[in-house]
């Protein structure tokens, strides 16, 4: 009997002889390959390599230099978030989707809280503080993950300072979730009705503070990329997609933006109250990588623009609630600091525990059995940094998710990856994923 | 946990069991865009009566119920008449209780024209879970429909290589079906004993 051998330089099978490469000597390997009549090279790409951007399996049919065919393969990162929140309540759903699209946690939880509020029927009721929190948060969410878009997508293409310089602008912008939810990331901080806790003292400042500062350093990464003649000849014209590609294959965000058209949900179905806030919608007219490399550069601006107005309605919100009114859906206790960290507020602890028994079968059972949602179903789209994303949610009148479903944009775009780079080089397939920017937790959930 | 048994509920407070409703056709009019959807699909769709079971408007919501004979049919009208370019996808959702239409699958479409949302929704039994492909019509339907295969088991007549997406391609079973069990271990810590999310009790 064969043993089979991983390390083996190389084994025959079916389809023909399989080479490992692991490093090693690179001539030994060309010169053998070079040896066989075959033109035709399958390459195997991932799921553990540094520029597929996570954990994603391509698999290049090559001829030469060029792709004739180039699928994706997904799934290594595949958690069952979906069936899990079948099992908890509604609140601690958040928890769960804040985990799927990990560099847009706010997004998750506020598409996933959108839609449980839709079936509540309490859209209306969530204080308006509430909502420009959620829209300044998003948007510093989308700096953030923009960042990673544009840091990895230089890294991955072989520029290493540009990765420097967004890194930077992230760290700004975690270190700001840091002091306003405890957690640089998967914060669980915007819940159904609302969000967990009102903005800490001072954060308004300090967040004013990053704003200004962000703008300057954003002035770094443009100085080093806009109109560099390198980053445009690895970029422009690689990861062609016109508008009939987009719409056929349902691609939205950045790579349906880089064919024109100013398609954005924020301004054709406003949510969260983004019909009143000042932004333009960026387009580039490419359909190429350079396009979206811009938009997403210039995207940065006008989410400046958004948390600046967001916070002008905070300062003049000081004071006002951030959890809907309703005593059976808002989380019974405002969390406050103590010794011992973050947790119940004292003075809360002390009503329910020392006067009112009431009061603590109400906080009892809403912590453990959680809310009633009335039975139905709805479909609620917000724009993520990537595009549409989309939670489809069904009640069947319980205390839990009857089905969870998110329609996520890295998911459906990867889909792209074919289009986009068959008949091209396999040096620009890394430049055409880059640009989509698939997030793998989000992938695969 | 609590030796509940049933609903689980011991309390009286959560009252009692509910399953997914299954509700009725909505009447005319059925308010915001929906009268003109109905209306043009009708026009542009001789058949609309027989193919359309059900219309059906909730939480602001437009749902078309489609049979599955009909489905592509009716999903390349909407693309080319009433200018529904984009398919965000399918969703499959499982109604164990629901006799002879178990598996449902949703597609919500939006038209980027018009700016509008509506959704179609197709049932079909647990025994003959087939649903025709509507990749020919939005090829972006490719991979939603491999997870929906996936996770639900809904087999997708012409879809061009449905395998799956997600689990191992040996995989048995169809996870998100509500007969697939969770699993889980029970966890110990300082003495107490936590369930599985599975075997807790349950609220409902």
């Amino acid at each position: 009997m064969r043993t089979f051998d991983p390390y083996a330089p190389s084994r025959d099978t079916t389809e023909g002889t399989v080479y490992s490469v692991t490093g090693g000597d690179w001539d030994s390997l060309v010169q053998e390959i070079g040896s066989t009549k075959e033109e035709r090279v399958v390459v195997n790409m991932g799921p553990q390599h540094p520029s597929t951007h996570g954990v994603l399996r391509l698999v290049l049919e090559l001829e030469g230099e060029t792709v004739t065919e180039a699928r994706a393969g997904i799934g290594y990162l595949h958690t069952g978030i979906e069936k899990n929140m079948e099992y908890r309540s509604w609140t601690q759903g958040t928890t769960f989707v804040t985990r799927m699209d990990y560099l847009a946690p706010l997004f998750n939880e506020t598409a996933y809280c959108l839609a449980v509020e839709k079936l509540l029927g309490i859209t209306q009721d969530v204080p308006e503080r509430a909502s420009v929190i959620r829209v300044m948060m998003m948007e510093l969410n989308r700096i953030s993950s923009h960042m990673v878009a544009l840091g990895t997508g230089a890294l991955e293409l072989g520029a290493i300072s540009p990765m420097f310089f967004a890194f930077r602008e992230r760290e700004t912008v975690l270190d700001i979730f840091e002091m306003i939810s405890g957690l640089r990331m998967n914060m669980a901080y915007v819940r159904p009705g609302g969000v967990a806790q009102d903005l800490p003292m001072g954060a308004i400042a300090k967040i004013r503070d990053a704003v200004a500062l962000m703008r300057k350093n954003f002035k770094d990464n443009t100085t080093l990329l806009v109109g560099n003649s390198i980053w445009m000849k690895r970029t422009q014209g690689i990861g062609y997609l016109d508008l009939a590609g987009c719409t056929t294959l349902g691609i939205t965000g950045p790579v349906l933006r880089s064919t024109g058209l100013p398609w954005d949900l924020r301004k054709m179905q406003p949510y969260c109250g983004y019909e009143d806030y000042n932004f333009d919608v960026i387009t580039a007219d490419t359909c190429d990588v350079y396009g979206r490399f811009l938009i997403r550069m210039n995207e940065l601006e006008q989410s400046l623009r958004i948390i600046e107005q967001a916070l002008d309605k905070l300062e003049k919100l000081e004071g006002a609630p951030v959890m809907v009114a309703d005593k059976k859906i808002a989380w019974p206790a405002q969390l406050a600091m103590g010794g011992d960290g973050m947790g119940n507020s004292l003075n809360h602890i002390r009503d329910i525990m020392g006067t009112s028994m009431e009061s603590l079968i109400h906080h009892f059972k809403l912590v453990t059995e959680g809310f009633h949602v009335p039975a139905g179903q709805v479909y609620v789209a917000i724009e993520s940094p990537r595009g549409e994303l989309g939670a489809h949610v069904v009640s069947d009148g319980g205390t839990k998710p009857y089905r969870m479903h998110f329609r996520e944009p890295s998911f459906n775009n990867l889909q792209a990856t074919s289009a986009m780079s068959e008949g091209g080089m396999v040096a620009d397939i890394i430049g055409a994923v880059a640009s989509i920017d698939p997030v793998m937790g989000g992938v695969d959930r | 946990m609590f030796g509940a048994r049933g609903t689980g509920d011991t309390s009286g407070y959560g009252g009692l069991v509910r399953t997914a409703a299954a509700t009725g056709s909505s009447e005319r009019p059925f308010g915001s865009y929906f009268d003109e959807v109905a209306d043009d699909l009708e026009r542009a769709y001789p058949l609309f009566s027989e193919a359309i079971e059900r219309v059906v408007v909730d939480r602001g919501e437009l749902t078309l119920h489609v049979k599955r004979e009909k489905l592509v049919e009716v999903s390349k009208i909407l693309r080319d008449s009433l200018k529904f370019e984009m398919c965000m996808g399918v969703s499959g959702v499982h109604y164990p209780t629901d006799a002879g239409r178990e598996l449902h699958a949703l597609y919500p479409l939006l038209s980027l024209t018009h700016n509008r949302r509506i959704r179609l929704e197709v049932s079909v039994p647990d025994v003959d879970p087939h649903i025709p492909s509507v990749v020919e019509v939005w090829a972006g339907n490719n991979w939603h429909e491999r997870e929906t295969f996936d996770m639900f088991g809904i087999i997708f007549d012409g879809h061009p290589g449905l395998t799956r997406i997600l689990m191992p391609d040996d995989w048995q079973g169809h996870p998100q079906r509500k007969d697939y069990a969770l699993g889980g271990i029970p966890v110990e810590y300082k003495g107490a004993t936590t369930p599985p999310p599975n075997e807790r009790r349950s609220y409902k």
